[in-house]
């Protein structure tokens, strides 16, 4: 599914946030990113949807070499690939039905299959009873399982998560860790970038550890491995 | 495109028009602005230009032949002065043809013309005619040269005078219009400008879900279109109404200008008027996307 090899990122500002990552994702993986803020998490997912290029090295998405892939195809890789993040980034004007629609909407699907697709999805993260509230009126949890409605709604083979369960309490946490091994078991591949101790111990996966734009671990069935 | 797409395109360039409402309105009532300026404009120097091609159409070189010539003598004229290459027509008149076009010109005051049948004042004419309104200086400095030719004339200060002027009023009428449509450009990338910064957080969802570059920007490029089109509809009001106005009451007032008929002219000019709002919304929001959406 993704294979880098020897893939550094130095930003603009001379910042060197990733150093010669090697690392290879199966399909139906998944995989847990730890490691102290800065080093280089969010930078490594950010390469996996070309949301940032390598500065050096190769990254293969599916036979894809997203170094060259053209501009125009883009929006394309884009459709095979969710992303969550711990802040939502949901619409505050739009009902949680048409936050998840607006994903579909955008790229061009029949109204006939939004309708379907959407609700559908709804059921699936428990929000169906919820679908004409807006973000205003709905729990982080709840926020949280809206994003990821919105990320799975055109059925992702990828799905990316950066610290999703960071603004969340534990109880809801799990729940939201509950739909990810769910739509996991069906096949897809995920990727999430973590600091929660608990979760990584308890939930075992594979674990990556980063330090300083390195890979310092990789196991799987690993464990947290650090103390904050 | 599909439908679907242009239609909610639409809706949601209109939708950011009124979000945007002051900005709106300001590069509205620039277009407006502006576009009244150039109605206005182009109604006045298409009318020029139609006057003035008129008269270069009536423009002839008078040739007045020697009262000594003889009937061979005038016809070796002739030939001489159609084998000049910008010359296209040439035409004989007599001085008795002359005389009765004077009569018929000056209506019931040539009647005391009457006097002279019996001794014709007048001298028989080569009309010549050439191919460009410029051509006659020259071919009149020639023909002059001839034998057995009097005097030339052609209407060469009025001619000249009136392309001058044209010349110079477009020049200088271009130069600001040429200002005032990059102005209305201007507020109309800004406007765009501020809907792009207000949208960005939908705009980051839309790159991240997938959607294809050019369907994010079809909602910006048809606000501008929608602001440019909306500018035109007062002055294309005004045009309509000041030009029929003109037509009809100021046509009577000076006879001899003829104006161009406000059908179809004025259709034009409107049609011309709505394409130009267009454009302009739609270049300016193109300068705005290209340097603010980064796609
Ligand atoms: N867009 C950016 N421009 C410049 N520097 C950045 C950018 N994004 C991240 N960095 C820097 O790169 C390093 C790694 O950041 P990041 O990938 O966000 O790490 P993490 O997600 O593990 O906290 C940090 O030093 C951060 O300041
Ligand atoms: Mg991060």
């Amino acid at each position: 599914m993704i294979n880098m090899q020897g893939v550094t990122k130095v930003y603009s500002n001379g910042v060197t946030a990733l150093n010669g990552i090697d690392v290879h994702i199966e399909k139906g993986e998944f995989v847990y990113v730890v490691g102290p803020s800065g080093a280089g998490k969010t930078s490594f997912i950010k390469m996996m949807y070309r949301e940032e290029t390598a500065t050096e090295g190769e990254v293969i998405l599916d036979g894809q070499n997203l170094n060259k892939i053209k501009n125009k195809e883009i929006p394309f890789l884009r459709r095979n690939i969710g992303v969550v993040y711990q802040d939502f980034k949901l619409l505050p004007k739009l009902t949680v039905y048409e936050n998840v629609a607006f994903a579909l909407e955008v790229i061009e699907e029949s109204p006939r299959r939004i309708r379907r697709s959407v609700m559908k999805v709804l059921d699936q993260v428990g929000l169906k009873h919820k679908a004409r509230f807006i973000p205003a009126q709905l729990s982080g949890g709840e926020k949280q399982r809206v994003a990821i409605a919105r990320a799975i709604v055109n059925k992702p083979k990828l799905l990316i998560a950066d610290e999703p369960t960071g603004n969340l309490d534990p109880d809801t946490s799990w729940e939201i860790m509950k739909i990810f091994e769910d739509i996991n078991a069906n096949g897809t591949t995920l990727v999430m970038a973590t600091h929660s101790k608990e979760i990584v111990n308890k939930l075992r996966k594979r674990v990556i550890a980063m330090e300083n734009g390195q890979i310092v671990r990789d196991e799987q069935r690993g464990e947290y491995g650090y103390e904050i | 495109m599909k439908f679907n797409t242009t239609k909610r395109h639409f809706k949601e360039g209109a939708k950011n028009i009124f979000r945007n409402s002051w900005m709106s309105v300001a590069s509205i009532g620039a277009v407006t602005t502006t576009l009244i300026l150039v109605g206005v404009f182009l109604a006045l120097i298409l009318n020029i230009n139609h006057f003035a091609s008129n008269i270069e159409d009536e423009v002839q070189l008078n040739v007045y032949i020697d009262l000594i010539a003889e009937e061979d003598d005038i016809s070796q004229l002739g030939e001489e002065i159609r084998k000049i290459s910008q010359v296209v027509s040439v035409e004989f008149s007599s001085k008795e043809d002359e005389l009765d076009k004077l009569m018929s010109s000056l209506g019931d005051d040539g009647e005391m013309w009457e006097l002279f049948e019996q001794s014709n004042p007048l001298s028989d004419v080569y009309i010549v005619k050439t191919a460009e309104a410029t051509q006659y200086r020259a071919v009149a400095e020639v023909v002059s040269q001839m034998d057995f030719v009097d005097e030339v004339n052609y209407r060469e200060d009025t001619v000249d005078t009136l392309l001058t002027f044209n010349h110079y009023a477009r020049i200088i009428g271009l130069s600001f219009v040429a200002a005032l449509l990059l102005t209305a450009m201007y507020l109309i990338s800004n406007t765009i400008r501020m809907t792009i910064l207000a949208r960005q957080e939908e705009i980051s969802i839309m790159k991240l879900v997938g959607a294809k570059n050019s369907f994010i920007r079809g909602p910006f490029f048809v606000e501008g279109l929608l602001l440019g089109i909306i500018g035109s509809i007062i002055p294309i009001g005004l045009v309509v109404a000041g030009y029929y106005y003109l037509s009809n009451y100021v046509n009577l007032a000076i006879p001899f200008f003829d104006w161009l008929p406000f059908n179809p002219f004025i259709w034009q000019l409107s049609l011309l008027l709505l394409a130009i709002g267009a454009v302009i919304g739609v270049w300016g929001s193109v300068m705005s996307v290209r340097k603010f959406l980064r796609i």
